[in-house]
């Protein structure tokens, strides 16, 4: 029978299969461990004296709760927040009492779990892969099944490698065409988004298909799976290809020589079948996508950037009018205006949607030779210690710095506000990142998720313009 | 305090307050800087804590005090993993939270914690949702053996997964049930060596 990525996943990880009264039971490849969500599994091991099953399937780093000012004079990143140096210290005594390989603070592959997952060649097709963290998602850019878990499960997965599933249904999301100049996969996800809902694709895992999508490199694939969570989904995956092939090839943790041949050689089976269905598909022309922004509490809300937000009196729905009244409240903006001129306080480059090499470069493009605009602060925040080498090579740093932008170290930085990078409140800011709810960047900052390049395009006109118009 | 094996549930009378905001997220619940802890203690008076500041907010109501169940909009619980949302709502007192639908992580995260994710349909929602606003609380009687909510003198049947109701019931321990598969994780991991990945490598 003809099957799709997620069904030849799925089989391949059954150990015990599902029946009426119980969920199967899932083999996981990799286990992503970080700070915030793991403390009480540890505790939990302790407490029933287990160990961990296989800390060689398993990564630590540590980037929530983590500082991303600049390095003292003795090269170390200094942790000023005790109750985060507790929560850091408490990881690396969990690793170094369990085994479990970790990239501490500052050491040089440090960063944010999906960043550093896919960079090191951890994540590889086929895998199943977890974390405590719901943008595990990311990772099913390479056609891996990877999911976010909770505090529980990863005190399973820590104790058994295993983990108990209800099957989810399948989504096939087809966007065919040519994204235009300007247009980016952020602006494809965050317009997908807008069409289901935040909540439209609950139960399922999306597979990304199209003719735009096997256009997109292996960064931009992560952009967009990144997301999927923002629509509900439990995951979401690209099928490998040449471009993932040619992406993953020599690095540190991949296979070599013929290990390499014969993981190829497997990986090219896992594409969907011809003939394989899904429970539900959604179409979207790549050719019709513009810059996105979001104007509201949630990734669902977002139109194109020369759009208008929409009117609480245009629905018909009391509980939609009622959240949106309550969003454009909280934003501070009005029904039907648009957002071009919006003015702006912060701009975030970073977190683990759009912090790699390439998100830096195309942002550095439209920045170069132009300064940051009076009273607004940018942030830039490489997504590793591996993506900030790179860019300090390449120079990047010294066109962000030398337009008045701070150069910062690697970790989610302002994408969660839990590490010292925040907005204040009623502060305004274009943001790279994932989330735009109410106080997620802090307590009464207000958030318009956008692309790097409509972030970069902000900070030097202090308002929101359309790149387009600029490129 | 670390991991308590979960308290049997089956059935249980509470108050219920209503909190009728559509997509709910877990930064609502409870925001990201109270995430810095190392267990759960204290997490309760985090609950919605940014809302808590407006003196209007359901929960400073002095009728909201001992709540146990909470009515809220769609789509409950969107957003990040963390454990910590429905921790938070149990340290307040929840036992049941109502919605039409519950995003799939959160509820997870709430079951395996004994906090019951009521799943009802938006006509339902709406009655309740009114009802409890009219009243400031309404008294609910949750049956869980026969998946049922009593409530203003209706019977309403809400569906949950066998397994997961299973667990409820009789208080029992997913992990120790995982455990118990060892001869089969052990077949697998033999008979997969080969793929498993060269992670640690
Ligand atoms: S960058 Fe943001 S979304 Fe990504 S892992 Fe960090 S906190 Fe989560």
């Amino acid at each position: 029978m003809a099957k799709t990525l997620f069904e030849k996943i799925w089989d391949a990880h059954v150990v015990q299969a599902a029946d009426a009264e119980s969920p199967a039971t899932l083999y996981i490849d990799l286990h992503l461990v970080h700070e915030v969500t793991s403390p009480q599994a540890f505790t939990m091991l302790r407490e029933r004296g287990l160990t961990v099953r296989r800390p060689a399937q398993t990564l630590a780093t540590m980037d929530h709760s983590t500082p991303t000012t600049p390095r003292g004079a003795d090269g170390i990143i200094p942790v000023t927040d005790a109750i985060a140096r507790k929560q850091l210290d408490q990881l690396i005594k969990n690793c170094s009492d369990f085994g479990i390989p970790l990239y501490n603070l500052g050491t040089e592959n440090q960063g944010i779990v999906h960043v550093i997952g896919p960079e090191q060649g951890y994540t590889q097709p086929g895998m199943t892969i977890v974390c405590g963290d719901s943008h595990t998602s990311t990772h099913g850019a390479f056609g891996a099944l990877a999911f976010g878990i909770g505090t529980s499960e990863v005190g399973h997965v820590l104790a058994t490698q295993c983990l108990l599933q209800q099957k989810p249904q399948t989504a096939e999301i087809r966007i065919d065409g040519t994204l235009r100049p300007g247009v980016t996969a952020k602006d494809i996800i965050l317009a997908i988004i807008a069409k289901i809902g935040v909540g439209g694709g609950t139960g399922y895992v999306l597979e990304y298909t199209g003719s735009a999508i096997r256009a997109l490199t292996m960064e931009e694939r992560m952009t967009i799976c990144n997301m999927s969570i923002e629509g509900g989904a439990r995951a979401g995956l690209i099928a490998p290809d040449e471009t993932t092939f040619a992406w993953l090839k020599d690095r540190p943790h991949t296979p070599k020589g013929e290990a390499w041949d014969a993981a190829v050689e497997y990986w090219r089976t896992l594409p969907s079948d011809e003939g394989a269905t899904y429970d539900l598909q959604v179409v979207l022309n790549a050719d019709e996508l513009a810059p996105m922004i979001t104007y509201g509490t949630n990734p669902g809300m977002g139109i194109p950037v020369t759009g208008n937000v929409p009117a609480p009196s245009d629905l018909a729905d009391d509980s939609q009018r009622m959240a949106l009244d309550k969003a454009l409240n909280y934003m501070g903006l009005q029904p039907n205006q648009s957002l071009i001129g919006q003015k702006v306080d912060v701009v975030f480059l970073g977190s683990c949607t759009n912090s790699r090499i390439s998100d830096l470069r195309a942002a550095a493009k439209v920045i170069e030779g132009k300064k940051v605009a009076d009273g607004l602060r940018m942030l830039v925040v490489p997504g590793s210690q591996q993506v900030k080498r790179q860019a300090e090579a390449e120079g990047l740093d010294q066109i962000f710095r030398a337009a008045g932008a701070e150069w910062r170290e690697a970790g989610c930085s302002m994408c969660i506000a839990m590490n010292g990078d925040q907005l204040q409140p009623g502060q305004y800011a274009v943001s790279t990142s994932n989330r735009n709810f109410e106080g997620r960047q802090g307590k009464g900052g207000r958030t318009f998720l956008a692309s790097p390049l409509t972030a970069a395009a902000t900070a030097i006109n202090g308002h929101i313009v359309d790149v387009r118009e600029i490129l | 305090m670390g991991f308590l094996k979960m308290q049997p549930i089956n059935t249980f009378q509470a108050k219920a307050v209503a909190l009728p905001i559509e997509n709910i997220d877990t930064d609502q619940i409870i925001p990201a800087r109270y995430l810095k802890v190392t267990d759960k203690n204290g997490l309760g008076e985090a609950l919605f804590t940014d809302w808590r500041g407006e003196p209007d907010f359901v929960l400073n109501q002095p009728y909201a005090q001992g709540a146990g169940v909470l009515i809220a909009g769609h789509n409950f619980g969107c957003g990040s993993s963390r454990e910590h949302a429905p921790w938070a709502l149990q340290g307040f007192g929840f036992q049941a939270v109502i919605s039409t639908y519950f995003a799939d992580i959160f509820k997870g995260n709430a079951l395996k914690n004994g906090l019951l994710p009521i799943v009802v349909d938006a006509p339902t929602l709406a009655r309740l949702t009114e009802q409890c606003l009219a009243n400031q609380t309404i008294d609910v009687s949750v049956d869980l053996e026969n998946q049922q909510v009593h409530v203003a003198g209706e019977t309403i049947s809400f569906p949950i997964d066998a397994f997961s109701k299973h667990c409820l019931l009789h208080g029992v321990d997913q992990l120790g049930y995982i455990q118990a598969q060892e001869t089969a994780i052990q077949a697998y991991e033999a008979s997969h060596a080969a793929r498993v990945n060269t992670v640690g490598a």
